[in-house]
């Protein structure tokens, strides 16, 4: 048996801005009609969370839940029990057309927290970062430069970018340049 | 001679003297000096050649209209072409060269040009390169490749870094002077989110050269004012050394910030572009003032008069001692009156109209100046510098009545609003004859998504050339847009303004009037480009009358000059030419940038390691510690093979394969594309992607399949294995599992969207090893935890268990004809299991191989490969791949296509094996040669080479191709082309080289 | 550069964020079509100047497909809606006739 690892192994980069490597988290692609009953309980169940809303998650890296489109939900859960969770979700929903698929591996989670943290994804995203446009709860499914990526914000103003396990480099690399080019000014 | 006066100078810090080099010499400026004024302190009037005659050209404007001051700067991996003298800062250690001349600036050989001018006119290239046509290869072409281009590209890696960003606003304010400030601060009392940028280092813009009363204030004051105002609101932010570079549709804008150009030694991105998102755009880019069409106009010392008054005011720069204005209204005479204030001498001013007696010239002549009226200059004497003009009547035909000596002309032919943001994004101008402009038609404006204006123009740039007209406008243009977003706006009357009045301008688009062919010919109207009146004249005899072909025939307003200078006069003259109005002639794209952006600036982070995301395995760092040499597929970087000490690849490549067919190998599949397909109608939605069936296929077990598009051609293969009842798994090629899943999910989304089927992509989730060859069993039963035996697993099933303690899905697959074991396991235990394998597999001769060795062992088996066997062409029938396309069923994407007259053509090439006669490697993409030759000339070809290979196993060359009725000419001989002539002879054989009876996979 | 809304998840996705698709309201023909229905499907295309309907994916945002009513000349937008659509919805067809009286598209005004 051996331990798993993730894409970065616990990089950082620090400076006023600091980019970090979150580890390994668990998350279940949930796919189904998100306005059942069943689902619902499924996520209940893994999360102990109700559903966001459009454009929002609910909880945060360790039980969350994030609304990825219509038909579509990313379950946060703890790394070790991902699995059985997605497991257990597929047998909550038995009988109703659905996809429950453990992709933790197959994904990244980095943080970026710090003064100018808004700026550093306003570099690299398409996205109106500013206070009042994307606030905590907001999640939001943009390009992280060349890269899909998602991120959110929570109250404490720390941004949690998840990318692909593949272009982790890319996108870590991508986000501490960006970090240690400094702050723009334009987003407080 | 230009020199520095003894005070003046509002931009100067002359407490701290700065040192530059122009050419290696070694000159001082000041702090605050740009490098134009600082060469013009100097004396150094003649700062490059022209582009196409190689004449002598010193600094025409004081901004970024400037055509002539284009200079080398910085070296080495600092080094950039074309920089303009009057944009750029002066920091202590600046290093600047001229351009486009050889050997030196004071002596150059392409000056001969000029002297040639008679037969270099307007379309010479098109006309003189035309024949003969063997000339254009040896003579032509090289001959224009040496004359091209300004600068010189730069030779080293730039050093510097840049970033972009991403900026949302409800009102972008574009330009930093009065009117802009103005619109800005009404905008930002409304409470919209306000950005405000400034191309210069400087708020005010002109404001603060001439002097108007803002707000019963002395400008200064207003401005300084403003601008504190503005920085105390959170809601705006305001930037300077910050140009608006162009609008583009729905809103979209680039500002371009330069951060460091003028202090090289602070660290951080040099430039910054910002890539803004504004619901409102406010151009307030201010006015531009015209050059007058006279001969000699483009000696260094012919200035703009505007220009003239800025190196006065600004930078403390005198430049000339004796300047004559030429003028057609008037504003120029506020340049002779700083002068005059300055100390300096203004023998006269020639004033082409007939009239001049508002309170200016009156001022003027109180002053004790000389006014010329109803007069022009017939030419400016002097060969590098001015050293005079002769004076005539402006409606005459330049007999010279009298000649004034000078080192300074002021010219001034009026004002054109800078209308190049407006027009950007389809913005239309109409013609105002009284002022002799082309202003922005606010009826006419770029509009959004919405169908409504996004763009207001303001002030200066909006054809207003009083100040409190200005002020007037940029109220309501701020107030419209705050309206237009939503913002609260509270009536108040606008800032009152006071200035000198002016009278009317007189258009002048010849000077004299009825100037000959030997003053038109030395008429500039396009510094930049070196286009003459006499140019624009002959392109319109000779048929082009239409703006935009006279535009490229004559090169006028092109290229980086985008016609700030140069659009007005030269429209004038064509419209003359052609005897219409100016409207009716319109006027050519303006186009973005608005002055040069760097390329640093585009390209932004993505350079070096980010130029492209390089997708890793969870196993790339034990390739990069053990030495492989990588190679591209798709974004992903796979090891080619993996050289050891002492030899090159293609031996390594040798060794891999030789081990796996003898051994065992172990190959990283991770790249292979995973999805999962879910859901009740999932076996239906396979069975109409793939041409064979999948629905039919037993839970456990594995399927290859083929992907078409609806054209019929061959997009994907790979291996499908269902899960359970209703859940399969689909391999795809590497790099094609976003594009299938994206397939995919076209397909369930547009088209058939009833069905109930979910597609996840889970490639990456799967470290996938392949652990290939005859002792492929041993090693996994040594690494223990389930049953791979034949029995229990046979080829072409899979199985769940654990492998060395990691759970794991094994695939029995195989694409190199061997005993093969495609092992899933989680990504994040991969290299864990990659390791265990190594360990494991070492007393069996375990060896991981590359991409290299997978080509090949899959060659040998005659495995097609996509991207290889196809091409976006070619159908499964072309390969032979007939028994993987159902005929049963009555549907699948492609089959209608592949039904096409063409597809069924006996005479498509058709997939076989080739051998050459001697045994060598056929090159790669050779052609088969056939009989006779084609239309053009050429021998017909009768098939081509796919793949290629030296086969380690059979010791000799061996390939695929596709030939003219290939499978029933097994045996013959075909000819294939060589690269730099010669052929080599190939027999027609079965593409299956080893183990024709599949027999070593199945064991 | 474009902004379009997409109908999905309700953001306004810039411009790089979308994958286009090329024309809407495409009738599938397979197996069984006469070659000018396969040409038709295939190849033949509106390429209008004004009233255009087109598939854009929101690629880098919730992956749905959608179909945007948009005029290639000024690049107003008239609406988004959902891929899952045989033909324009009414209130699309309704705002088009408002800005651009008498518009016809295929079999559609």
């Amino acid at each position: 048996m051996s331990e798993p690892v993730s894409a970065l192994m616990g990089r950082v980069a620090a400076g006023a801005v600091t980019v970090r490597d979150e580890g390994l988290a668990g998350m279940i692609t949930l796919r189904g009609d998100l306005a059942t009953a069943k689902l619902r309980t499924a996520c209940k169940h893994a999360t102990g969370l109700a559903l966001p809303a459009p454009g929002k998650i609910t909880g945060n890296a360790a039980k969350g839940l994030a609304w990825m489109s219509p038909d579509e939900l990313l379950v946060l859960v703890p790394h070790a029990g991902a699995g059985a969770v997605a497991d257990q979700m597929a047998q909550t929903l038995a009988g109703t057309h659905h996809l429950a698929a453990n992709v933790s591996d197959a994904r990244a989670l980095i943080s970026v927290a710090g003064p100018h943290a808004r700026e550093v994804l306003a570099k690299v995203s398409p996205v109106d970062m500013h206070p009042g446009s994307f606030a905590a709860g907001d999640f939001r499914r943009s390009r992280i430069g060349q890269v899909a990526g998602a991120f959110w914000i929570d109250a404490d103003e720390v941004i949690r970018v998840i990318c692909f396990r593949s272009q982790a480099d890319y996108v870590f690399t991508l986000l501490a340049k960006s970090a240690e080019d400094g702050a723009v000014g334009f987003l407080g | 001679m230009s020199t520095r006066l003894a005070s003046g100078g509002r931009f100067l810090n002359r407490d701290r003297a700065v040192e530059f080099r122009f050419n290696g010499k070694r000159l001082a400026g000041y702090e605050g000096d740009t490098l134009a004024s600082a060469l013009l302190a100097n004396d150094q009037m003649m700062i490059g050649r022209s582009f196409k005659y190689h004449r002598p050209r010193g600094v025409v404007a004081s901004g970024a209209e400037e055509p002539n001051g284009l200079v080398n700067l910085g070296e080495g991996a600092r080094f950039e072409p074309n920089q303009r003298v009057t944009t750029t800062e002066l920091f202590d250690g600046l290093q600047a060269t001229s351009q486009n001349h050889w050997p030196s600036l004071e002596f150059d050989v392409g000056a001969l040009n000029t002297h040639l001018a008679r037969f270099l006119p307007a379309g010479f290239y098109y006309k003189m390169f035309m024949y003969p046509r063997a000339f254009w290869k040896h003579i032509y072409e090289p001959f224009i490749r040496m004359s091209a281009g300004l600068g010189k590209a730069p030779k080293e890696r730039d050093a510097d870094t840049y970033e972009h960003f991403h900026a949302f606003a409800d009102v972008l304010v574009i330009g930093g002077g009065i009117a802009g400030l103005t619109a800005a601060l009404e905008a930002g009392k409304s409470g919209a989110r306000v950005i405000v940028l400034e191309q210069t280092a400087h708020w005010g813009g002109r404001a603060l050269v001439d002097a108007p009363g803002i707000g019963g204030k002395p400008a200064a004051d207003w401005v300084k004012n403003a601008v504190q105002d503005l920085e105390k609101m959170d809601n705006v932010t305001i930037r300077t050394r910050t140009m608006g570079a162009g609008v583009y549709d729905h809103g979209y804008a680039l500002g371009y910030e330069r951060l460091t150009d003028h202090q090289p030694e602070v660290s951080g991105p040099r430039h910054r572009l910002w890539r803004i998102r504004a619901r409102q755009i406010i151009t307030a880019t201010g006015a531009i003032e015209r050059p007058l069409s006279f001969a000699g106009n483009d000696l260094p010392g012919v200035v703009l008069a505007s220009a003239v008054r800025d190196y006065a005011v600004n930078f403390g720069v005198s430049v000339g001692d004796r300047t004559v204005v030429v003028t057609n209204n008037d504003d120029a005479y506020r340049t002779a009156l700083a002068l005059r204030d300055a100390g300096l001498v203004v023998p006269a001013i020639i004033d082409a109209r007939t009239q001049a007696s508002g309170p200016l010239p009156e001022q003027a002549r109180a002053a004790g100046i000389r006014v010329l009226t109803g007069m022009g200059v017939a030419k400016v004497k002097g060969s590098r510098r001015v050293t005079g003009v002769a004076v005539c009547a402006q409606a005459g035909e330049g007999a010279v009545l009298e000649e004034i000596g000078c080192d300074c002309v002021a010219m001034s032919g009026g004002w054109s609003p800078v209308v190049h943001l407006w027009s950007h994004c389809g913005g239309k101008l109409t013609w105002d004859a009284d002022q002799a402009m082309f202003r922005p038609d606010a009826a006419r404006a770029p509009t959004g998504a919405d169908a409504q204006p996004f763009v207001i123009a303001a002030g200066t740039a909006n054809g207003h050339l009083r100040t409190a007209e200005v002020i007037a406008d940029a109220t309501e243009a701020g107030r419209a847009a705050a309206r237009a977003v939503g913002g609260r706006v509270r009536a108040t009357r606008a800032v009152a303004a006071t200035d000198e009045d002016e009278a009317a301008m007189a258009p002048v688009w010849l000077m004299p009037q009825g100037a000959g062919i030997a003053l038109r010919m030395k008429a500039w109207l396009d510094y930049q480009n070196d286009v003459k009146v006499s140019d624009v004249q002959l392109a319109a005899r000779e048929g082009y009358e239409s703006v935009e072909h006279a535009k490229r025939y004559t090169t006028l307003g092109m290229a980086t000059d985008q016609g700030k200078l140069s659009n007005i006069n030269g429209l004038a003259v064509l419209s003359q030419a052609l005897n219409a109005e100016i409207p009716q002639v319109g006027i050519t794209t303006f186009r973005p940038p608005y002055t040069p952006i760097s390329m640093g600036a585009i390209t932004g982070a993505a350079r070096g390691a980010l130029f492209q995301p390089v997708r890793q395995t969870p196993i790339h760092g034990w390739h990069i510690d053990n030495g492989a040499d990588f190679e591209p597929v798709g974004q992903w970087r796979r090891p080619f093979a993996f050289p050891r000490a002492g030899e090159t690849v293609h031996d390594a490549v040798t060794r891999e394969i030789l081990n796996t067919r003898s051994n065992v190998g172990l190959l990283d599949a991770s790249t292979l594309g995973k999805l999962i397909v879910k859901g009740p109608d999932a076996g239906h939605f396979l069975d109409m992607l793939y041409t064979n069936v999948m629905s039919t296929l037993a839970v456990g077990k594995c399927r290859y399949g083929l992907m078409c598009s609806e054209n019929g051609f061959l997009i994907d293969d790979g291996v499908v294995a269902r899960i359970d009842d209703d859940t399969w798994l689909c391999h795809t090629t590497t790099g094609g599992a976003e594009r299938i899943h994206g397939h995919m999910e076209d397909w369930l989304q547009c088209e058939w969207w009833d069905w109930q089927v979910y597609v996840a992509n889970v490639t990456e989730q799967f470290a996938q090893i392949a652990v290939v060859g005859p002792n492929a069993r041993k090693v996994l039963e040594k690494l223990g935890g389930m049953d791979v035996s034949k029995q229990t697993l046979p080829f072409m099933q899979w199985a769940d268990g654990t492998l060395a303690g990691i759970p794991a899905r094994v695939f029995r697959i195989s694409f190199s004809g061997e005993l093969s074991y495609e092992v899933a396991v989680p990504a994040s235990q991969g290299r864990a299991f990659w390791d265990a394998a190594l360990e494991a597999g070492a007393e069996f001769g375990i060896m991981p191989y590359g991409t290299e060795g997978l080509h090949v062992l899959r060659a040998e088996k005659g495995f097609i490969m996509i991207g290889d066997e196809t091409d976006g062409t070619v159908i499964p029938q072309d390969l032979g791949l007939g028994w993987a396309i159902s005929k049963k069923k009555s549907d699948y994407l492609g089959k209608r296509g592949q039904e096409r007259s063409h597809m069924a053509d006996p005479n498509r090439w058709k997939l076989v094996g080739l051998e050459t006669l001697d045994g060598s490697v056929i090159e790669d993409g050779a052609y088969a040669i056939g009989e006779g030759v084609n239309d053009n000339g050429q021998r017909n070809t009768v098939g081509r080479v796919t793949s290629t290979y030296f086969s380690p196993t059979l010791g000799r060359g061996i390939a695929m191709g596709l030939v003219l009725h290939g499978p029933d000419r097994m045996g013959e001989v075909i000819t294939l082309t060589r690269t730099g002539g010669g052929s080599v002879q190939a027999r027609i054989v079965d593409p299956v080289f080893y183990d024709k009876a599949g027999e070593k996979q199945d064991v | 550069m474009l902004t379009l809304t997409c109908p999905y998840c309700g953001v306004a996705a810039d411009e790089t964020e979308l994958q286009a698709g090329g024309e809407a309201h495409l009738k599938r023909f397979g197996p069984g079509a006469s070659d000018d229905e396969f040409e038709g499907y295939l190849f033949v295309r509106e390429n209008p100047k004004g009233v255009h309907f087109e598939r854009w994916r929101h690629a880098y945002g919730c992956g749905k497909w959608f179909l945007a009513a948009r005029c290639t000349v000024t690049l107003e937008v008239f609406g988004t809606y959902p891929a899952q659509s045989k033909e324009p919805p009414a209130h699309i067809r309704k705002a088009i006739t408002a800005k651009r009286p008498g518009w016809t598209w295929r079999e559609f005004a």
